[in-house]
């Protein structure tokens, strides 16, 4: 908990963005997590991603859970909307929202308890739905709040701050999205902005439901020598399969850029609905970043060998979302007149007489 | 780059740009803090410590603090830094206690101070706590020097004057007033173990035109007409008044022939008003009082009739950026001259350090411009004996140049009476640094950043002002005032100290920090790194802090430049590799390094 408030002065070069706002101006509220929470470097993360996207902050849903993660709304985006749900059940919040209003961007930030545990199920359904959001789990694998129980993210093997090792084996939330049909799913470190960053850009853009699990280190309770949630771990044993870097709609390669030495089929770039691209820089040569099956087995091989897959995992641009497969209306309901939401007893009846 | 060397005095020192801008390295954050508290006897005391006139340089100094203040960059208009000198010094109480003990026993060595201005009296205040027996000689009747004779009363009033100079004199001075040196010879043959020439710049300019010595009755040098209202020999000034020059002794001369019943009173610069030497606020005073500033306008001829002063001609320039080297030269604009009627100028276009009574063959040296030579850390001339300092060793500057000077001049005098290496033995510059962590989110300053904009000093009604010499312009701050504007101190001496092996690298000081002053990078050569920082370090005259390589591979870069010093990057730390520690800068003095 902090004391001192964060001034609002700031660097005197600090850019503008196209809106003419500065990224100061699209924090929240200074954090109140313990210092040193990796849960804030997603939260100043999301700040620079939706700052340099020139989003306007007042357009943006925010909705959590309960948990340390499900704080961090409050800390990012101060302008904009926000709905702080009961423990597990962001996501039924976020479909509603989303529903209601599809043009605004919508964030859901849960945590490995809310998510993998309370709110598995909920996870699991919004995920099959596609809802158009980026739903970030801040994953430390403890109970932060409740003093570093194991969650259910925890790896077996992984030790308590006091030694005891975990019993259980770990829910992988990364595999869950790639089995049940999220379209956009990515792993990152909340130690590594430069590969954060410009994943949370291409999320927010991405039609559909684009899931990001963030490593992201508890450290009063999960940042020892048995975590393999910690700063150390992740940094040592961190593998990034694909890097993405975001391309804006009128970026042009500079000089520099179009000579850096691309091994031939490693990069390709991926369209975003706004016009901008994702330029996929792939490691691995043989890794196919569009194939579901093969992003799967790749996570599952790493994480038997202790590995900590990163980097963009899966991505399908043409894939439908909720809007599509239930074919809403374009116009957001709150813009919609009497007239349209109560068509009247007349239409009622023609559905009637389509259900005879 | 290497990694920064904060156990080096001078980097930290450095990071308090108002300190480091001081000649005399006042710690300006240790005081305004006092002053926060309305602890004034204790902020007048560091300042007294340090600059020796408190009082008198609240009100007359040229500021260099002022422009180096870091809320400049951060902001716009830097605290007020002298302002807050002169609270400090108006809200005082009892300082008696905390003046330097005086033995009773002398320790035998005789010193003769030559002029009572500021270099002297400070020197005088360093060396009689030690026991030397002090002599003062000035050709005034009283002391202050030009305090007292350059500077009117109405910017520094006698009672603010009389009690910083009498506290120096009252601790045993043996003063000789109206004693006019006449040959340095004869001060030798006196034999003290050492001298301090402490005499000033007292040669104002003049201008050598036509028609100048036809009209010597009616025009004077600045300074001297100064003095002789300084000292009640001129009451009054009457007519048209032209002021020619464009420094501080200029605007002294036009407000006071405004309060002395001139007529009508003009200053007239040969330069732009932009690079006039007087200080901004000085003009803006004049200004104020509507004295018209004239520039660009380069004398040309005095105009008389019968042996009477009619006016002056000027000529009219231009200022021309010159592309090789940068510097502004003038050139005629082509217009017809200009003539202008007076009856009176004041000739305020400089001064001189000037010596005629040295006698050139005893083995104190000048060089070309007829400076003494003196050795730049000691002070000392050609002539072992004896030490300059002030005006009078390097040419005209500030006063609080003359307390700086006198520090040193005095440590050398006593090094050179205890037979000691006057550089050798010099006593080095030190360095604490001291955690302000009183708890957990706790800090013994106030961290917390104060938007506030600059304070106004109110000011006297301006027609009982102008009407009356002895009428302060400024009021000071009260306390009041004086407390919101302290409050605008960032406390830049509380510094962000980086201990490398307690960092995780956890980004949590990068996030909060609302300067954007920290990076984490892989390490380059300067140029690289200050275009590669969270927010590019264009100013190169602000270091960068870089830590020893961290476990990543990496180090950590902070651009002091527009640091807040709000403690925030500490207090988002997990493991307290950041804390915010006080660095108090040691600058020998005598006294307190007395060796």
């Amino acid at each position: 908990m902090t004391f001192v408030a964060k001034p609002r002065v700031h660097h005197p070069q600090l850019p503008l963005n196209d809106l003419g706002l500065n990224r100061r101006d699209y924090e929240g509220a200074v954090s109140t997590l313990c210092a040193g929470c990796g849960h804030d470097s997603v939260s100043a993360a999301i700040v620079q991603a939706c700052a340099e996207l020139s989003l306007p902050p007042h357009r943006f849903a925010k909705v959590s859970g309960i948990g340390c993660s499900s704080k961090t709304p409050s800390y990012f985006l101060n302008a904009s909307h926000g709905f702080n749900a009961v423990h597990g059940r962001m996501p039924s919040v976020a479909t509603g929202a989303n529903l209601a209003n599809r043009e605004l961007h919508c964030i859901g930030v849960s945590g490995d308890g809310d998510s993998a545990s309370i709110g598995i199920g909920q996870f699991a359904h919004i995920v099959r739905r596609r809802i158009n959001m980026l739903y970030i789990v801040d994953n430390n694998g403890t109970y932060g709040l409740t003093k570093g129980q194991f969650s259910a993210t925890n790896d077996k093997g992984s030790t308590s701050k006091k030694g005891a090792p975990n019993l259980y084996e770990p829910i992988d939330l990364v595999s869950m999205a790639l089995q049940i049909g999220a379209s956009f799913v990515a792993r990152s470190f909340s130690g590594d902005k430069q590969q954060l960053v410009p994943l949370l850009k291409g999320a927010l853009l991405h039609r559909g439901f684009a899931f990001i699990d963030v490593i992201s280190p508890c450290v009063a309770f999960n940042n020892h020598n048995g975590s393999t949630k910690s700063y150390d771990y992740v940094r040592g044993r961190g593998a990034s399969v694909v890097t993405a870097d975001f391309l804006p709609k009128d970026f042009i390669a500079t000089a520099a850029e179009t000579v850096v030495d691309y091994a031939p089929g490693t990069t390709e770039t991926v369209a975003l609905p706004d016009g901008s691209r994702l330029r996929l820089s792939k490691l691995d040569e043989s890794y196919d970043p569009h194939d579901r099956a093969h992003a799967l087995a790749h996570v599952l091989e790493a994480q038997q060998r202790g590995e900590v897959v990163t980097g963009l995992l899966y991505v399908d641009p043409d894939a439908s979302d909720c809007h599509e497969i239930l074919d809403t209306v374009e116009t957001p309901l709150n813009a919609l007149g009497e007239a349209e939401l109560c068509p009247g007893q007349g239409a009622l009846d023609r559905i009637n007489a389509g259900l005879r | 780059m290497k990694a920064t060397d904060i156990r080096d005095p001078s980097y930290f020192h450095k990071v308090v740009d108002c300190q480091w801008a001081c000649p005399a390295h006042t710690p300006v954050p240790d005081y305004i803090r006092l002053i926060a508290e309305e602890r004034y006897t204790e902020a007048y005391m560091v300042n007294w410590e340090s600059n020796v006139f408190p009082g008198i340089l609240g009100r007359t100094c040229d500021r260099p603090c002022e422009p180096a203040c870091r809320r400049v960059r951060t902001e716009e208009k830097p605290v007020a830094i002298c302002r807050l000198k002169r609270v400090a010094a108006d809200h005082k109480g009892d300082i008696t206690p905390y003046m330097p003990a005086l033995p009773t026993r002398k320790n035998g060595k005789r010193i003769a101070l030559l002029g009572a201005g500021p270099a002297s009296l400070a020197v005088a205040r360093d060396l009689l706590p030690l026991g030397y027996e002090v002599d003062l000689f000035d050709r005034d009747p009283a002391g202050g020097g030009m305090m007292r004779s350059q500077i009117p009363a109405f910017r520094l009033p006698a009672d603010v004057l009389e009690e910083e100079v009498d506290l120096i004199l009252n601790m045993g001075v043996n003063a000789h007033f109206n004693y006019e040196i006449t040959s340095m010879k004869d001060m030798l043959d006196m034999n003290y173990d050492a001298y301090f020439v402490g005499t000033g710049a007292p040669r104002g300019r003049d201008l050598d035109l036509p028609g100048r010595q036809e009209v010597d009755a009616h025009i004077s040098i600045g300074i001297d007409w100064l003095g002789s209202v300084a000292f009640g020999h001129t009451h009054s000034i009457s007519g048209k008044v032209i002021v020619m020059g464009g420094g501080n002794t200029a605007m002294d001369c036009c407000r006071t022939s405004k309060r002395l019943g001139a007529e009508s009173v003009t200053v007239v610069v040969r330069s732009a008003f932009e690079v006039m030497k007087a200080s901004d606020w000085e003009k803006e005073e004049a200004l104020d009082e509507r004295i018209p500033i004239v520039n660009n306008r380069p004398p040309k001829e005095f105009v008389h009739e019968n042996g009477k002063l009619k006016g002056v001609v000027f000529g009219c320039v231009k200022a021309v950026q010159d592309e090789a080297s940068g510097r502004l030269r003038y050139e005629p604009t082509g217009e017809p001259d200009v003539y202008m009627e007076c009856d009176h100028i004041l000739m305020a276009i400089g001064q001189e350090n000037h010596c005629p009574w040295i006698e050139r063959d005893i083995g104190l040296e000048f060089d070309k411009w007829d400076c003494p030579i003196l050795d730049e850390t000691t002070f000392q001339s050609t002539h072992p004996k004896v030490f300059f300092g002030g005006d009078s060793a390097f040419g005209p500057e500030n006063i609080i140049w003359a307390s700086a000077h006198a520090h040193q001049a005095a440590i050398s005098i006593h090094l050179f009476c205890q037979g000691k290496d006057l550089k050798g033995d010099r006593p080095p510059e030190g360095l604490n640094l001291i955690s302000q962590k009183m708890g957990v989110h706790e800090w013994s300053y106030d961290a917390e950043h104060d938007p506030a904009q600059r304070f106004i000093v109110p000011h006297a009604d301006k027609s009982k002002a102008l009407g009356n010499i002895k009428v302060e312009v400024e009021l000071g701050f009260d306390r009041a005032l004086g407390a919101r504007e302290a409050q605008r101190c960032l406390n830049c001496d509380v510094q962000t100290v980086f201990v490398e092996p307690l960092c995780i690298e956890c980004d949590a000081c990068v996030d909060i920090c609302p300067m954007d002053c920290i990076t984490f990078a892989s390490n380059g050569n300067e140029d690289d790194l200050r275009a590669r920082l969270t927010a590019p370090a264009e100013n190169a005259e602000q270091d960068l802090y870089v830590s020893e390589e961290l476990p990543t591979g990496r180090v950590m870069v902070k651009d002091e430049d527009v640091c807040l010093h709000c403690g925030l990057c500490a207090e988002r730390c997990p493991t307290n590799a950041w804390d915010m520690q006080k660095s108090a800068i040691h600058i020998p003095q005598l006294g307190t390094y007395a060796a």
